[in-house]
């Protein structure tokens, strides 16, 4: 993972959206939110999880690997990019690639959209828009060590199964305890 | 279980930079709007009553927010946070007064001039030919406490009427009452920051996480640091879903359920008794009667299984330090003020409150419900708290208007009960501010009733509200960006608003209009002689000095300065009183009172006819009668419409119209099935507007000491419905469309994915 990074954590995730509805704010994309917000298990539960782009590292950025145009730049620092307005040809094959569902296509546009980690505000030092107002603390960003500084017992893990394919990711969600040397959502050690 | 072993607080990890990693977004923060200018001001909707910046265009508009990290909430906030400032520049926003000359007619603008002469002559002869009390004020608690301390006053000194009252009375004024019962004060004991250092949290009725979204932090922050975690609800909440022990109870049996937990805690052995002895009178009532609350007969009441009333007695028993909340769930009864005494017993007989980590409170629901019941808008209250018919604090407050206490009228009407008193003729005259009844008081059909009885109705708001639309006059106020003045949130801090932008053109804030209003009637108008909130909260000073709710030594920049001032705050020199109860209690003797309550049942029971328990509650993207949310197009998104929550065993499927029958009306919803409810319980959110507003279907008996009426449980059947009932647009002036349709507002029949809302996912 990244050092510092998003950490999702969907067992302190309460539904409320102030994720969605502040990363609608954002002055680059102005009433149109990048994070998904799912109710994950509809009529036995009120869980819920957001979904930010989680920055693939290996394989790197499946989106931007796919991508005819070249049009979404990955950072040394690790962040897959949003895609380059003057070069995407909203072909959807990010979409299609991404193993997280994270890119979404505007049709009337013709363009992808999707969470590049806050990159004006991270970029910078700040604390991306969702995990900074995020009341629950279900979305962190800083470094492991910060979050294990804050909650003592959380582990995380940024591994994630597919099958028999394995990704490794910039971002990391908190998982059950002794699960963090496992894939999510579990299955290889 | 002691856990003497457990890290101090200072050594605790994560206490010192809590949810801070990272950095302050605000501080250096630059955009694409140059030259914006951040205002430091909280939120305008709950009682967390968050820090937020306002972004201000050069040219003045506030166009945007920015965490804020004040003290209460740490940069975080929730949906309607977010969304708050684009209430401000809405294009529902009323920016002229409306008028009538009969109920017939349509709205139309005029002048202010000319509203704020009708609204003299209508005040000036109803009182003469009915009399003073005749005329009456229903006001509110989300306005700041300068403005609710003018308008009590305005009530009494203006008007001269005794009748006013405010919308707490829907609120939390169980919790009030049975506060000044127990403790002699009525505010919450404890800052919210003493959970880092509990072992146990219970939460009795109070959906956290969608009613108090930011608060949740706090739960978690205990739990991180090793707390235990045990809610009380008929639902499973967000909060309820991970809790260590969640009491699913049927609807309106709380007080037995607490005498039933105290009862395990007696018979184990686990009271407090030298704390019993030395802080408190009254014990041995309560331990006879608990007595008879063994496990069995209460799990029967309740609908739960005795283990769980005998784990809650072993886990709080047990604790070293433990903290008890509660909201609405509890108090929203016949028997709200008992259901919080019997909360309040069982943190006496264990000593848990007073110190770090031991505490209690309730966790008010209105942006300023603590503050906006200090000073003098309740029907039986002078500012600071103080009781009107005791004789020292009228001649006090007589003083301090400078008027004779002759002069001053006694205790008045409460708010349900001044609208039932309209339909029998009794009030003729209104002016309402800051609520909107029609939407939010029981058993609605009654309350339409009253308004529509009345001779004459002044409303005064921001947007055209389901009330202010029926008004003969509607004058147009200041969104809360306009202006300044406190709050107090529900932890009992002041904090203050301040002023972001000019008012839109055309429109006037409250205390300006309750200036003109005693200066065109010429009673006592020399004591309305106000030029901005600071004069009339130096003068709110002085008048709550010596009072419970002693603000004598708060000013605005001591606030500025600090995370919040809690009262009491007697001088300049006090650095007020975040921990209430660590030496005393505010009776004379010093000394806690217990008070024995026996459990008993809802107004109405259930029975053949009506055979289920219905209950009512908020959802996250929504705020109280919904006048503000429901015009917010994230908001909308969310939550378009209301529905009905059921379980799945009641043969439904998800999206089915259900039509709920209650003795007053019918409405029908779009079913949202779960396993998170108990089988014999329904539950409907409550923030639209008939013809589907949840308050169609509500009782309206009230608790007899607090007056606040039973919305958490009536009886109702289920009918398999045939069309869906129609989610009604907010109203807006004739000839402009509500800006939720222009938007596009989907009003289709489907339930939300999920109490909290639609997931992303499903559009």
């Amino acid at each position: 993972m990244m050092t510092k990074t998003l950490f999702i954590d969907p067992g302190r995730c309460i539904g409320c959206q102030a994720c969605v509805a502040a990363c609608r704010e954002c002055d680059s994309h102005r009433g149109r939110t990048m994070i998904h917000l799912d109710y994950v298990d509809e009529g036995h539960s009120t869980a819920a999880m957001p979904t930010v782009c989680m920055h693939c590292q290996d394989p790197i950025a499946p989106c931007a690997q796919v991508c005819p145009a070249d049009a979404i730049p990955v950072g040394p620092d690790g962040i897959v990019h949003n895609a380059a307005k003057e070069r995407c040809i909203g072909c959807g094959n990010c979409v299609y690639a991404c193993p997280f569902g994270v890119p979404k296509l505007d049709l009337s546009e013709m363009l992808q959209y999707k969470c590049d980690m806050c990159y004006d505000r991270t970029s910078r030092g700040f604390s991306t828009m969702c995990a900074t107002v995020c009341p629950t603390g279900a979305i962190f960003y800083g470094s492991y060590e910060e979050l294990l500084a804050d909650r003592p017992h959380a582990r995380a893990s940024d591994i994630f199964g597919f099958g028999d394919a394995l990704i490794q990711t910039g971002c990391a969600v908190v998982v059950p305890a002794g699960r963090d040397r496992s894939s999510v959502p579990g299955g290889w050690s | 279980m002691k856990r003497g072993r457990k890290k101090q607080p200072q050594e605790a990890p994560g206490i010192g930079d809590f949810r801070q990693v990272g950095a302050d977004t605000a501080a250096g923060w630059s955009t694409h709007e140059k030259d914006e200018r951040l205002v430091a001001t909280h939120c305008c909707f709950c009682g967390v009553q968050c820090g937020m910046y306002l972004r201000v265009a050069p040219d003045g508009r506030v166009f945007g927010v920015e965490p804020r990290d004040h003290d209460i909430n740490k940069l975080k906030l929730c949906p309607k946070g977010v969304t708050a400032y684009q209430q401000v520049n809405h294009p529902d926003r009323l920016t002229h007064p409306l008028m009538r000359e009969s109920r017939d007619e349509p709205l139309r603008p005029v002048s202010w001039d000319e509203a704020l002469d009708r609204i003299v002559s209508e005040i000036n002869r109803i009182q003469d030919s009915y009399g003073r009390d005749a005329f009456a004020i229903y006001s509110g608690s989300s306005m700041t406490t300068e403005k609710t301390y003018l308008i009590g006053k305005f009530a009494r000194v203006a008007l001269g009427t005794a009748n006013i009252d405010y919308n707490g009375r829907l609120c939390m004024v169980s919790a009030a009452a049975g506060n000044k019962k127990a403790f002699g004060i009525d505010r919450a004991a404890n800052p919210w920051s003493d959970m880092f250092e509990t072992d146990v949290i219970l939460v009795a009725g109070s959906n956290v996480g969608e009613c108090f979204p930011v608060m949740t932090q706090y739960f978690w922050g205990a739990r991180d640091r090793g707390a235990k975690l045990i809610t009380v609800d008929p639902r499973e909440t967000a909060l309820a879903r991970t809790a260590d022990i969640h009491v699913g109870l049927r609807p309106g049996t709380d007080a037995a359920f607490f005498n039933g937990v105290l009862h395990v805690i007696e018979r184990d052995g686990l009271i407090d008794e030298g704390f019993i002895a030395e802080r408190t009178v009254d014990w041995e009532e309560v331990r006879t009667m608990v007595r008879t609350y063994t496990p069995e007969k209460t799990g029967e009441v309740c609908g739960i299984e005795p283990a769980l009333i005998e784990a809650v007695g072993r886990v709080w028993g047990e604790a070293d330090k433990a903290m008890a909340f509660h909201a609405r769930g509890i108090e929203h009864h016949i028997q709200g003020v008992g259901n919080v005494l019997t909360v309040i017993n069982l943190v006496l007989a264990t000593g848990q409150i007073g110190a770090p980590g031991k505490g209690y409170g309730t966790i008010t629901g209105q942006g300023n419900g603590q503050g906006g019941r200090e000073h003098g808008q309740k029907c039986d209250q002078l500012p600071g708290a103080r009781a009107i018919d005791d004789p020292e604090a009228r001649a006090y407050i007589a003083k301090v208007w400078g008027i004779d206490e002759s002069e001053l009228p006694g205790k008045g009407m409460s708010a349900v009960e001044l609208i039932h008193a309209a339909e029998a003729g009794e009030i003729k005259g209104l002016i309402g501010l800051c609520n909107n009844p029609l939407v939010s008081m029981p058993n609605a059909d009654r309350i339409r009733r009253g308004y529509d009885a009345l001779d004459f109705h002044c409303q005064l708001d921001f947007f055209l509200s389901e009330t202010a639309e029926r008004a003969d006059v509607v004058l147009p106020v200041t969104a809360w960006a306009e202006d300044e003045g406190v709050t107090a949130n529900a932890e009992g801090r002041i904090v203050k608003h301040n002023k972001a932008t000019e008012p839109l053109p055309g429109v006037r804030t409250d205390w300006w209009i309750v200036c003109e209003l005693a200066r065109r009637l010429g009673r006592h108008a020399d004591k309305f002689a106000f030029d901005s909130p600071r004069e009339i909260f130096d003068e709110l000073r002085v008048a709550s000095k010596g009072g419970p709710a002693d603000y004598h030594g708060v000013t605005y920049e001591r606030i500025e300065e600090t995370g919040g001032i809690f009262w009491p705050c007697p001088d300049e020199d006090h650095p007020g009183t975040p921990r209430l109860f660590e030496d005393r209690f505010y009776y004379p003797d010093g000394k806690a009172r217990f008070t024995a309550v026996e459990w008993a049942p809802p107004a109405e029971e259930v029975g053949d006819e009506f055979p289920m328990r219905l209950t009512t509650g908020r959802t996250v993207a929504h705020y109280l009668s919904g006048n503000q949310t429901r015009r917010i197009g994230a908001l909308v998104q969310q939550t378009p419409r209301p529905w009905v929550e059921v379980h799945p065993s009641l043969g439904f499927v998800n999206g089915d119209a259900v039509r709920v029958v209650t003795r007053r009306g019918e409405v029908t919803y779009p079913a949202l099935v779960v396993t998170t409810i108990r089988p014999d319980t329904v539950f409907v959110p409550y923030h639209w507007a008939s013809p589907v507003a949840a308050n169609e279907l509500t009782v309206d008996d009230l608790d007899p000491t607090s007056k606040i009426p039973e919305f958490k449980v009536c009886a109702c059947r289920l009918e398999p419905g045939v069309e869906i009932t129609e989610t009604p647009s907010p109203p807006v002036e004739a000839g402009k469309t509500p800006y939720s349709d222009a938007f596009g507002r989907d009003d289709d029949t489907r339930p939300p994915s999920v109490p909290q809302g639609r997931g992303t996912a499903q559009g």
